[in-house]
């Protein structure tokens, strides 16, 4: 092919942004379009130099908003390319009707999602806000908890939305600015070892197919609507999770680097564990050890695949643990936030039923310090002496003002 | 079409032209000839959406063809580049033809849904003289 290719060091000191940005032009997207929006801005920016400078045979196509970016990537993926693109917040807020276009279309697009609050109050930093609007569109979604995840899960998230059997977008998530921003070693791949994973791309039903002509984006009443609804969340609870388990092993034998659908840490032997997600998975990790010297058994579980939701994997995790703490960097509008939510629908039928308590945190780029979670452990070990919660079932971590509970 | 269940289809909301076979010489094959599948709009009748039809009078055809590049909806039907008549399975009465169409009287005029093509024909309007 007519590009040139880059020479990495081994390790290369890359913050979130850039490891995706490398990660795309390592797979050869064919077109990106995008318009960008703090903090992901320099993903595809990242793409448009590369691109600029011959490192991709591909296409960067300028448009008018988010919604028209990812109405692009649907007609580029639909044509048959390999399609990528990046966004966060208000930008991806604008996006969500098209989300749910080329995930019902079955288009294996890319999305880079760097995230940010929703407004309002107007805010550029980091929390879960765009990660939860998306949450029912049909995508896949993975989550990055620091830059050397957010260029590995770019791979995964070609080699298995790609996949014949799969053929749904995914999401792959970063926390603005703590991940997006934050310059950390990154463990490369090379150019070839990169494109040799996610392989070339092979079109399935593609519109430049002439011979073969299809129509994409159908309209369906109340006579078939239901029937594609229904194939597609087969498709997400049956078929993705295995083809992401093997894609992980398949990148451990490649790069050494091993992934899990949940990530358990310090889980063998744990009485109260946190479950959350995000660069606030390795403070709790960092947390519990500290925990641990104190005699508190402090276990952390990352949830790595977000949709679909890994639900036995997470009853296997937590299923002796005693007390549990969801951690939800989400406004959760009314009610409790969703990793609660999801965890109680996992955890309720267990004959060993753990207590769940739910903290919201984070909202806006507030940090969540360690000093919160030592009390949060120390709260969950008093649950645990006390044999109930002890506490509302759901707090709110890190914000001024009189102690906020609810529930 | 067949109702079928959920996993008795191709995935994605798509739906192909031709079932199976490829359509390598489609450019070169008139509509009615082509083997489409049954999800294809050709094979649905829309004529229930018009309210107005048009009706051709090859007396007066210049064989143009503007109607045939206006008409949204393919359904001027053109044969050796001389215009044969309107598919009216696909036409909705929208009038454009009529619009562009040069003649003096014109060769395209739009009727009520039931009006009688014999009749009409025969009390077509007559040349409009340009007042000097």
């Amino acid at each position: 092919m007519a590009f040139d290719k880059m020479e990495l060091k081994d390790i290369e000191v890359w913050d979130g942004n850039h490891a995706a940005a490398q990660a795309l032009r390592q797979c050869q997207v064919d077109v990106v379009a995008a318009y960008p929006i703090t903090p992901s801005t320099p993903i595809v920016e990242g793409y448009a130099k590369f691109q600029a400078d011959n490192y991709i045979e591909g296409e960067y196509v300028m448009v008018e908003s988010e919604h028209a970016a990812m109405s692009a990537c649907i007609g580029a993926a639909a044509a048959g390319g390999r399609v990528a693109t990046a966004t966060s917040s208000q930008g991806f807020a604008l996006m969500v009707e098209t989300l749910y276009q080329s995930s019902g279309m079955r288009l294996p697009i890319v999305l880079n999602v760097v995230n940010r609050a929703l407004a309002a109050p107007l805010n550029v930093n980091g929390d879960h806000s765009d990660m939860y609007l998306g949450r029912d569109s049909g995508w896949i979604q993975l989550d990055s908890y620091c830059p050397q995840d957010a260029y590995d899960l770019n791979f995964i998230a070609f080699k298995v939305c790609e996949d014949h059997d799969v053929r749904l977008p995914c999401m792959v998530h970063q926390d603005g600015f703590m991940t997006s921003h934050t310059a950390q070693g990154v463990h490369t791949l090379t150019d070839d070892e990169g494109y040799g994973f996610v392989g070339e791309y092979k079109p399935m039903n593609d519109m430049l197919d002439f011979d073969h002509p299809v129509t994409h984006g159908v309209q369906t009443e109340e006579d078939w609507h239901f029937e594609h609804k229904a194939r597609q969340h087969n498709d997400l609870m049956t078929k993705v999770l295995p083809k992401i388990q093997t894609a992980f092993d398949d990148f451990e034998k490649l790069s050494g680097r091993k992934y899990n659908i949940v990530e358990k840490y310090d889980m063998d032997d744990a009485d109260v564990a946190v479950v959350c997600m995000g660069t606030s998975v390795e403070t709790a990790r960092e947390v519990a050890t500290e925990m641990r010297a104190k005699g508190i058994k402090a276990g952390v579980v990352g949830i790595r695949v977000i949709r679909p939701f890994p639900f036995f994997q997470v009853q296997e995790a937590l299923k002796n643990v005693k007390a549990i703490a969801t951690l939800d960097r989400s406004a959760p509008g009314g009610t409790v936030g969703m990793l609660f939510n999801e965890m109680a629908g996992a955890m309720y039928n267990l004959d060993t039923r753990p207590m769940i308590s739910g903290k919201i945190y984070g909202l806006g780029g507030r940090d969540l310090t360690k000093a919160h979670l030592v009390d949060l452990y120390t709260e969950l070990q008093a649950n645990v002496d006390a044999g109930k919660i002890t506490t509302p079932l759901q707090q709110f971590i890190g914000v001024r003002g009189p102690k906020l509970s609810f529930l | 079409m067949a109702n079928k269940g959920w996993d008795e289809f191709e995935i994605g909301a798509m739906l192909r032209s031709f079932d199976g076979v490829a359509a390598t010489e489609i450019a070169t094959t008139h509509a009615e000839d082509r083997k489409y599948s049954p999800s294809n709009s050709f094979t649905a009748s829309v004529a229930d959406w018009r309210i107005e039809k048009p009706i051709f009078n090859k007396d007066f055809c210049i064989d143009c063809q503007f109607c045939w590049i206006y008409c949204p909806d393919i359904s001027i039907i053109s044969r050796d580049k001389k215009l044969i008549g309107v598919d009216m399975d696909h036409c909705k009465g929208c009038g454009i033809c009529v619009e562009v169409c040069p003649t003096n009287p014109k060769s395209l005029l739009m009727f009520p849904e039931q009006a009688e093509e014999e009749a009409e024909l025969a009390n077509w309007p007559a040349k409009d003289e340009e007042e000097k």
